[in-house]
């Protein structure tokens, strides 16, 4: 018997969402939104924080994890009661970009929250004795980081992309870290966290303008003029031999790629968005479909466009059997030479295109998947609109456009390679499609 | 006495059908989506013995292709139309689950009705995902420090019995032995509609979603729901250690497992337990935290929680409360112990600070909130208080059920967490520095 699959009805119309913006006075802006669901308020701060200094990676990430240790009259453990007590959280997070400070709390608790976040901006402590148990945890956290396979594999396909660019440093080095010092991390806040290019982001049931008002009172004493950090552009990278990491007695091979792709605001972005999803973007991509529910090489290979503020770039990941490495990255190098040189069917394009619909409005229909959303769009310049407008795009996308996006960015020769496995079983194998080297 | 705290609200309808199927309607026009979840009241505890990591294997067997749909054509049918999927095995249950633009309900709940029908087993389909369930174990447990660690390791110390002692996601020589008719049986005997929930939540009308319930899910046969026996165990008379080496590893851990009250029969102990893991480690304000890495710096990180996954409202009776570690010395471990125990019985005898309880109230509940704010795990939080609590409503309750939790409660919780009471693993870091 076959019972048809019931088809679509017509589409709902999400309701528009009211927001509001302001220029404070400090330079800092703010986006508001009343998002109501449940009691709760999401607060996002995006602080610029690239810098081309050597020693930037390690304090920054110190920074990060030093800043809420204490603050104003508050040592770390009152602090932490404090925003509890108004059912709230605080965190921070560091990337070559951006620091990021992320919380949440009960939806008429914000004022407060909005307060204890002042206090930590303008008046951190950077205690002698809390870096140094800082800087004792994060020398720990980075070596079990670089125990694990995956991370291994991405900072070598970091640095094989982009070479010395900050980019290819967002993992501190362990002696950098044991070097900085709590004079440095004060002398950084300084000079980095200020509220002249930062954006915040505020989320939930609230009310828009009620909201920018709390943030003008509460956060006016924030003030000063970021020191300005000149970075050069992010390389193209270069084709070149796939590159093993000897990770001996490995079950399993990391399979890490990259390549050059369209920024955001590029015309052609959402064609290469389509592009992506038909390739390894989502379950139902060429991709999985093959090495995972055909071949069964693999729990599951994911590609995507990863985006920076100075410059974005296709990712692909995959872990592998050890003993089906050579086969599987034949598989993979099929898949790209496929959509790099055949067209993309209608068929597929209309997949993932009311997928890249639909699931953009998922990411954004909780306070804070839209809070986060918004947050990484402001270091573009996009904000709700470019949300409201880009089904728009995708709609508008053609076939030809899609097939024409994957023949540039998804040819095998321009992707670099990385493979982090048991050499002795792998090398041989991967040898035999193409030149391999362990140097890196 | 605790500051009122909101509750959750929500519109709610139950309906049981003919053949057994238990039915949660909730609609929420805020926003154009829905979730539809299903779940199933079988998990690791049900395993045959030789048969360990089948229950998730099965998972895997459900997505590969049902009464009228095609390999593959299930997460096209979902992703085509913009939604999301996923499935899950826990202890006591397996869910499936995915959220949908509005516009394709009716095709969400036709999905899951033609697998609860009869999913497409074949010896081509157990192959493949026999492959991709071993790699799946590579990826999370063998291939990467840490993997599984506690909850592949503790719980065969913690219990005797096989079916809570097990290695849940399964031995490669268990998974390979499994065949298409343990699967036919398994799916005979546990996935029946009178054995499963289903929860719909969001932009939908009542009583056009019953329409496609019935008409989808009511042509099932009705089929009994297996008897579920009892996993009850004796609670521990003396403590019991083991090590677990783990060659990728660069420090050594520990995880602490006690036996606790029972969560569905003595809930209000059990909320007074999820309130004390609060209190031992969350933030920078708890007592471990605060003892354990910032006065003897003796760990990197502490963490305390109930449930093997770290849910406490995820399973029934036997369950624990796991306290984890991972310390640079492994010298440390006496004298983390001891603190643990010190930390413990200073609760025990000296009660909480001023406003202590309170403040870990007021989070736990906003961590709650923020939960329900996303369609998908409402969706699933209604299905599973149902099927493990026999009321999804309870949700809507949790908040003033904590703030009736007392002092004493809290004390009373952690002067039962004794040594005699608890598992220690202590993980052997053999990894590189």
């Amino acid at each position: 018997m076959t019972a048809a699959v019931p088809a679509l009805t017509k589409p709902r119309k999400p309701r528009a969402l009211r927001s509001d913006e302001r220029l404070h006075a400090t330079g800092l802006r703010t986006v508001a939104v009343r998002k109501p669901g449940v009691p709760l308020v999401e607060v996002r701060l995006r602080v610029p924080f690239l810098s081309a200094a050597r020693s930037h990676p390690a304090k920054g990430a110190l920074l990060a994890d030093s800043l809420l240790t204490g603050a104003g009259g508050y040592g770390r453990a009152e602090l932490a009661a404090a925003v509890q007590e108004l059912g709230g959280d605080l965190s921070v997070g560091v990337d070559a970009d951006r620091l990021l400070i992320g919380g949440n709390v009960l939806a008429t608790n914000l004022r407060p929250l909005l307060d204890l976040l002042a206090t930590v901006l303008i008046e951190p402590a950077y205690a002698k004795a809390e870096v140094a148990s800082e800087r004792d945890r994060l020398v720990e956290r980075l070596t079990i980081a670089r125990s694990r396979p995956g991370v291994v594999a991405s900072e070598a396909l970091a640095y094989r992309m982009w070479g010395e660019h900050p980019y290819s440093r967002d993992l501190p080095q362990i002696a950098a870290v044991t070097a900085a010092t709590a004079a440095q991390l004060r002398a950084l806040h300084q000079a980095m966290v200020r509220p002249d290019a930062a954006t915040l982001v505020v989320v939930g049931d609230v009310s828009p303008a009620r909201v920018l008002d709390h943030v003008d009172a509460a956060l006016a004493g924030w003030s000063g003029a970021s020191a300005a950090s000149r970075v050069r552009p992010l390389p193209t990278p270069e084709p070149r031999p796939t590159l093993v990491v000897d990770r001996p007695g490995s079950v399993q091979s990391s399979i890490r790629m990259g390549g050059g792709a369209l920024r955001r605001t590029d015309p052609g972005y959402p064609a290469l968005q389509l592009a992506n999803l038909i390739f390894g973007g989502y379950f139902s991509s060429r991709w999985t479909e093959n090495i995972r529910e055909d071949k069964g090489y693999t729990y599951g290979p994911h590609s995507r466009v990863e985006h920076h503020v100075l410059g974005s770039a296709l990712m692909f990941d995959v872990e592998v059997a050890t003993e089906v490495t050579a086969p599987a990255m034949l598989e993979t190098r099929y898949e790209l030479g496929r959509i790099a040189s055949l067209p993309v069917t209608p068929a597929e394009v209309d997949a993932v295109r009311q997928y890249a619909i639909g699931t953009l409005a998922l990411s954004t229909a909780t306070q804070a998947g839209l809070a986060s959303t918004l947050a990484g769009l402001s270091a573009f310049g996009l904000g709700l609109d470019w949300l409201a407008e880009h089904p728009g795009r995708l709609v508008s996308v053609t076939v030809d456009e899609v097939s024409a996006a994957a023949a540039e960015y998804f040819a095998p020769a321009r992707l670099v390679e990385v493979i982090v496995g048991d050499a002795e079983s792998i090398t041989a194998p991967l040898g035999a499609l193409g030149p391999v080297t362990s140097d890196a | 006495m605790p500051r009122s705290l909101p509750a959750p609200t929500f519109e709610l309808t139950h309906h049981t059908l003919g053949n057994g199927l238990r039915v949660l309607v909730a609609p929420d026009r805020s926003a154009p989506v829905v979730g539809v979840g299903v779940l199933y009241d079988v998990g690791m505890r049900s395993e045959p013995v030789g048969r360990t990591g089948f229950a998730h294997l099965f998972e895997h067997l459900m997505f590969q292709g049902s009464a009228n749909l095609e390999k593959l054509e299930h997460f096209r049918y979902v992703q085509s139309s913009g939604g999301v999927f996923n499935g899950s095995t826990h202890v006591d249950y397996t869910n499936y689950h995915e959220v949908m633009p509005s516009n394709a309900l009716e095709r969400a709940l036709f999905l899951e009705a033609d697998r609860m029908l009869s999913p497409r087993i074949t010896e081509e389909n157990l192959a493949n995902q026999l492959e991709v369930v071993k790699n799946e174990i590579r990826v999370n447990v063998m291939n990467r420090p840490y993997g599984g660690f506690p909850w592949l390791n503790l719980p065969a110390v913690l219990f005797d019995s096989f079916a809570n002692s097990h290695n849940g996601y399964g031995d490669f020589a268990d998974l390979e032995s499994a065949t298409v008719d343990d699967a036919s049986d398994f799916f005979a005997r546990y996935y029946t509609p009178a054995n499963a929930v289903l929860a719909v939540a969001g932009d939908l009308d009542v009583d056009e979603t019953m329409g496609f319930i019935e008409k989808h899910f009511g042509q099932i046969k009705k089929r009994p729901a297996p008897k579920r026996p009892s996993f009850g165990e004796p609670a521990l008379t003396a403590e019991r250690r083991t090590t677990h080496h783990d060659s990728h590893a660069p420090i050594p851990a520990v995880a602490l497992g006690y036996r606790v009250p029972d969560p569905v029969r003595k809930l209000d102990e059990h909320l007074a337990g999820v309130l004390l893991a609060e209190v031992l480690t969350d933030g920078d304000a708890s007592r471990l935290q605060r003892r354990l890495v910032h006065k003897d710096g003796l760990v990197t990180d502490v963490g305390a929680y109930l449930g093997q996954f770290g849910d406490p409202f995820d399973e029934r009776d036997p369950t624990a409360m796991t306290i984890t570690a991972h310390y640079p010395d492994a010298r440390s471990l006496p004298a983390i112990l001891t603190a643990v125990d010190e930390e413990l019985a200073r609760i025990a005898d000296d009660g909480l600070e001023p406003g202590e309880l309170d403040r870990v109230r007021t989070r736990l509940v906003s961590v709650m909130f923020r939960e329900l704010d996303a369609v998908m795990s409402r969706t699933l939080d209604l299905a599973k208080f149902e099927l493990i609590y026999g009321r999804a409503e309870l949700i809507g309750e949790l908040p003033s059920r904590l703030a009736d939790v007392t002092d004493a409660d809290v004390r009373a919780a952690a002067a039962a967490l004794r040594p005699d009471r608890r598992a220690v693993v202590e993980l052997v870091a053999g990894g590189a520095r």
